[in-house]
């Protein structure tokens, strides 16, 4: 069964699986996430916003990116961004846009509607008192977002929002279909290239499963010791 | 914006020379719900014994499936695809591998085993969930009712925890349906892949992409609002996720 099986050509393209792929791989992991975060609590706020025309506005916008399949919408930012691109600089033609950026923006903008109800759920998890001390105290509205809720929000929810990290991390592989060299684009053009679908897949499946289970260990930990004693 | 809008594009027949493209899209539809509806049959039925082992008093048991789930929850889908279209062929034996090949609708079968092995660790998460909020007497009650191990599940366990944990249920269907598109990767002609094709035929990229967004809303609504349904039928009386009772006096 594996008496054929070539490792050499894994050692081979080790260099451009990790150098090239995977690289691009943890770039829009780590940007989708972070832009993810601002946008998504800017949208759990909004979302809970007393003025019906914003609370309506993002509950919309998080329920379509929760109701259409990502490959959808990386195909739908994939055609769009060109004439977004043209409206924004009024140029006269589309835009041209790498599918590396495009896929940048579609995770960011994705990503956020996940993010966003995560935060939703830990701010709502704060008692009302707080908020009330707060402005009994005198701070406003940003005031109290920003040094009351939001840092205790966010550090209920910093298990959760890493295991959606592990998630999107997983989710980024899906740039394959725009032929971007990610750690699977890496691994699938080696693969088609040598004609060895069998050892690179199980390979790229082995590097993702060490690299997401042992992120998820960690992330068990952490959720045991920043638990808030109550 | 520059772009000719052709609405009238979805009444014009397709390069199949049979169907308009609406008529695609919908055949699309057929496949995605087809795909998902038999990926959620198996992901149910592996799920739901992955998560009663991982419940057992058995060590053993419990390892093997935290194990199960550790494996599908930390490959990513599209992998997973991957690995049982391409890979899972060459390692059996010649003859098998190549039959599988030959399969008809082989993308079809693949993305039922692959989606539904990868939802089914979702799946086990949530029955073991379900069966651990029960109370723990409940168990022990129907062992001593004279209950075997396996009826006491059967029987009294998976009936509550399935009502209990419905919710979780539902937005994990809704993933399969989702998750289904990844399938147009091993060609599986499903809904996004029929948008892409009509893209590719017509250039009518943005009426394409928004038929099918529509399409995944709607479907979205349908099942959340039966779902919503079957939610109230079931719910557990006394639970707070349930109605009060009416009086009857």
């Amino acid at each position: 069964m594996f008496s054929n099986f070539d490792y050499d050509v894994i050692i081979r393209s080790l260099p451009y699986l990790f150098y090239d792929g995977m690289t691009f791989t943890l770039a829009l992991t780590a940007f989708a996430t972070v832009g993810g975060i601002i946008f998504g609590t800017l949208l759990a706020m909004m979302r809970l916003s007393g003025f019906a025309p914003i609370s309506v506005l993002a509950a919309g916008y998080v329920n379509l990116m929760r109701s259409v399949p990502l490959l959808l919408v990386i195909f739908w930012f994939y055609f769009l961004m060109p004439y977004i691109g043209q409206w924004i600089t009024g140029a006269s033609r589309p835009v041209q846009v790498g599918a590396s950026v495009s896929s940048f923006v579609t995770f960011t903008l994705f990503e956020a509607a996940y993010f966003a109800e995560i935060m939703r759920a830990g701010i709502q998890s704060i008692p009302r008192g707080q908020v009330a001390a707060a402005q009994a105290l005198g701070m406003t509205y940003l005031q109290t977002m920003g040094y009351i809720v939001l840092p205790q929000a966010f550090r209920n929810m910093v298990p959760v929002l890493l295991t959606q990290t592990i998630i999107l991390f997983q989710d980024t592989s899906l740039v394959y279909v725009l032929s971007i060299t990610d750690f699977l684009g890496a691994a699938s053009k080696v693969a088609q290239r040598d004609g060895r679908l069998v050892e690179m897949y199980l390979f790229a499946a082995l590097v993702y499963f060490v690299i997401s289970f042992v992120a998820s260990l960690l992330v068990r930990r952490l959720q045991r010791r920043v638990a808030v004693i109550r | 914006m520059n772009y000719n809008w052709n609405w009238g594009i979805f009444f014009q027949t397709s390069p199949d020379g049979v169907h308009t493209y609406l008529e695609t899209l919908l055949l699309g539809t057929g496949w995605t719900l087809a795909t998902a509806l038999s990926a959620w049959c198996l992901a149910l039925a592996m799920g739901s014994l992955v998560g009663v082992i991982r419940t057992t008093p058995n060590p053993w048991l419990v390892r093997l499936g935290t194990a199960y789930v550790e494996l599908f929850r930390n490959i990513p889908l599209l992998v997973q695809m991957f690995l049982w279209y391409f890979v899972l062929p060459e390692l059996l034996p010649t003859q098998l591998g190549d039959w599988l090949k030959q399969l008809p609708d082989a993308s079809f079968y693949t993305a039922v085993v692959a989606l539904g092995f990868y939802t089914s660790a979702r799946v086990a998460e949530q029955v073991r969930a379900g069966i651990l909020s029960l109370a723990r007497g409940q168990g022990w009650a129907a062992l001593a009712l004279g209950l075997t191990q396996p009826q006491a599940y059967i029987y009294v366990l998976l009936p509550m925890a399935y009502r209990v944990i419905l919710p979780p249920l539902t937005s994990e269907f809704l993933n399969v349906i989702k998750n289904s598109a990844v399938a147009l990767t091993i060609g599986l002609m499903e809904l996004t892949a029929r948008a892409r094709a009509m893209q590719e035929f017509s250039f009518q990229v943005f009426e394409a992409f928004t038929a099918a967004t529509i399409i995944y809303i709607v479907i979205n609504i349908i099942v959340t609002f039966a779902m919503r349904y079957v939610e109230q039928r079931v719910a557990v009386p006394g639970l707070i996720g349930a109605k009060p009772a009416v009086s009857t006096h």
